[in-house]
């Protein structure tokens, strides 16, 4: 295989795009894939504070980099969940990179800065791990962010991420969700502006990058995430992938170009109803929010 | 996964799974593509990585390879 480009060896190949390409080209089509996500959503505005939710794996770690390479300034926002070994293991490559670049990374602890970790939350409240852990994440980086006055929350979910929870959402017609299924949600009372970068690469595309740029990653698996439902959506996808390439970009383009508008009046409808909470104000449909509830039940209080 | 050899051999291309974590051996030399037909492995799902360097679906791994075949799917959704 030859590169697309200069017609040197080929080092990745991407199918949906009918295209091979060499390092170096390859790390360009990468810069090029955000730099038009970023440009056709309005993600991020010139004198913009940039904020990445950072996780020490593939994506969050290509996100930084990409972002910096494309001449974005960004801080980044590591949460430790306390899933033992492999969030010290995550923390210690989120660290490493961004030592070596000089960037400001912060770092919060479930743990020592609210009481419990993602186990312990699953365990308490019976709740599925990732569910904990992805309203642990969602409630403390929004926060974090209008806390410290960023503008922009820059997360590293990416096209595969994009396509699982689109199908996700479709197979259980959760219409709020399928309105607020955005590359970006824009900023409101409560809630900072969140965006997607890497929406036009797959997650294979973002590991190769990792492995191309030469940044180290977390390449082993969550172990509370085998079995979830988001990985079954996933091994659907990427075997319709297998055999027509260019599915899964179809199906969420597909959903942002013709058919998003229609739901978006059920997520407007749903933020216009939200109180604040009565522990720490953040936008809540009840007394107290999700995320107090959690900690809440995972403490004992 | 017919080709895959169970001890040490000298004419097979080492090769390392990830989650779980192990090793296997295959007859060489063969492609990328070979290779993860014979592992019935999705190529959509996974980087081959020989040293620290992606080789391409047509790329011929050798018997003095070690290779890796690293997962690239994550799980958690926040």
């Amino acid at each position: 295989m030859k590169c697309r480009v200069c017609r040197g060896p080929a080092v990745i190949d991407v199918r949906r795009h009918n295209a091979a390409f060499c390092g170096d080209h390859f790390v360009r089509h990468c810069e090029e894939q955000v730099r038009r996500a970023i440009d056709a959503h309005r993600m991020i505005e010139p004198d913009d504070r940039v904020l990445v939710a950072v996780s020490g794996g593939k994506d969050s770690l290509a996100l930084w980099d990409l972002l910096d390479r494309i001449g974005i300034e960004a801080d980044g926002l590591y949460l430790g969940l306390g899933i033992g070994e492999y969030s010290d293991e995550s923390g210690r490559f989120a660290r490493a990179f961004a030592t070596a670049r000089g960037f400001e990374l912060r770092e919060i602890s479930l743990a020592a800065d609210y009481g419990f970790d993602v186990p312990g939350a699953a365990a308490s409240t019976r709740r599925a791990p990732c569910g904990a852990c992805g309203l642990s994440k969602r409630h403390l980086f929004n926060a974090a962010a209008l806390e410290r006055g960023y503008d922009v929350v820059a997360t590293g979910h990416n096209l595969d991420d994009e396509a699982a929870v689109l199908l996700g959402n479709v197979l259980r017609w959760e219409i709020g969700y399928l309105g607020r299924q955005h590359p970006v949600l824009p900023a409101s009372p409560g809630f900072a502006k969140k965006v997607k970068p890497l929406v036009r690469l797959g997650e294979r595309e973002s590991a190769a990058y990792c492995v191309v740029r030469g940044i180290d990653y977390q390449v082993e698996e969550c172990p509370m995430a085998e079995g979830n439902r988001h990985l079954a959506y996933k091994a659907v996808l990427n075997e319709l992938e297998r055999r027509s390439p260019g599915t899964k970009a179809t199906f969420v383009q597909g959903f942002g170009d013709r058919a998003h508008d229609r739901f978006v009046d059920v997520a407007e409808v749903e933020r216009d109803g939200l109180g604040e909470c009565t522990e720490c104000g953040a936008p809540t449909t009840g007394v107290v929010c999700a995320f107090c509830r959690l900690r809440a039940r995972a403490i004992g209080a | 996964m017919e080709a895959v050899l169970s001890t040490d051999s000298l004419d097979a291309v080492k090769v390392l799974l990830r989650n779980p974590r192990r090793e296997v051996e295959i007859s060489g030399p063969t492609t990328v593509a070979g290779l993860l037909r014979q592992l019935d492995i999705n190529p959509e799902t996974v980087l081959v990585i020989r040293g620290d360097e992606l080789v391409a679906r047509d790329g011929t791994l050798d018997e003095a390879d070690d290779v890796e075949i690293r997962p690239v799917i994550s799980g958690g959704h926040a």
